[in-house]
């Protein structure tokens, strides 16, 4: 049985598991996205956003229990000051693991994983997609209050003359 | 310790291992650039992934 059994070894052991975690955090951090094995990916995006998710933070404690596990002092330093305002209000979800095929060689299934906010082709997108949806929605309202308006012109017109009857009949 | 009573015959080895078989990969077609790909990755001639462009390829 596998009952609770959580992540994957990678043919290491635990203190050489650790190192390749942290290497495999530091340059991500660094580069914004690197190429490697899809298990590596996977193992890597769950030690990255935990340690993003203590950078949003931002205070004396949470920067030394980064140090902890990312390499280089400077990616921490840009990790705090650069990627977690670009992050922004994101609720985890930092990183995403895209497949590519296998390696040849050892036919090693292979993934790209970066930083989601990093990826400037789709944010641009995105934030295109966002403007058109925004402009349609303002058209749809500026079409609708016309109609609207359009609508209650012709109950006035309509009105008019049937209080008019009314009053033709008393 | 317990140990198989019989010989197991090439026969019966034989029909066990006509169920192991090689799958044919799943392919599919790029919707960027028309390509054959596998499906669930990215392009590997256009880079492109789910209407994206995931990277740029070398060539
Ligand atoms: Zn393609």
């Amino acid at each position: 049985m596998r009952h609770g059994v959580k992540g994957r070894k990678l043919s290491r052991t635990h203190s050489h598991r650790a190192a390749l975690m942290n290497a495999l955090a530091t340059s991500l951090l660094k580069h914004k996205r690197i190429k490697t094995t899809l298990a590596k990916a996977k193992e890597a995006r769950k030690h990255v956003e935990a340690l993003i998710t203590k950078a949003k933070k931002n205070n004396l404690h949470s920067r030394r229990h980064v140090m902890r596990f990312v390499n280089d002092k400077d990616v921490v330093k840009e990790l705090f000051s650069e990627v977690v305002p670009k992050i922004g209000e994101r609720p985890g979800g930092y990183t995403r693991v895209i497949k590519l095929g296998n390696r040849m060689g050892d036919a090693a299934s292979m993934a790209i994983l970066e930083l989601v906010d990093y990826n400037d082709v789709i944010t641009k997108k995105a934030e295109e997609h966002k403007e058109k949806r925004e402009a349609k929605k303002e058209a749809k309202q500026k079409a609708k209050s016309e109609e609207k308006d359009a609508e209650e012109a012709v109950e006035e017109k309509e009105s008019k003359p049937k209080k008019r009857k009314k009053k033709d009949e008393e | 310790m317990p140990n198989p009573k019989r010989r197991m015959s090439k026969s019966r080895t034989a029909k066990r291992r006509t169920h192991y078989k090689a799958h044919s990969p799943a392919l599919g077609v790029c919707a960027n650039c028309g390509e054959v790909k596998m499906t669930h990755r990215a392009c590997p001639s256009c880079g492109y992934y789910n209407e994206k462009s995931m990277f740029i390829p070398k060539s």
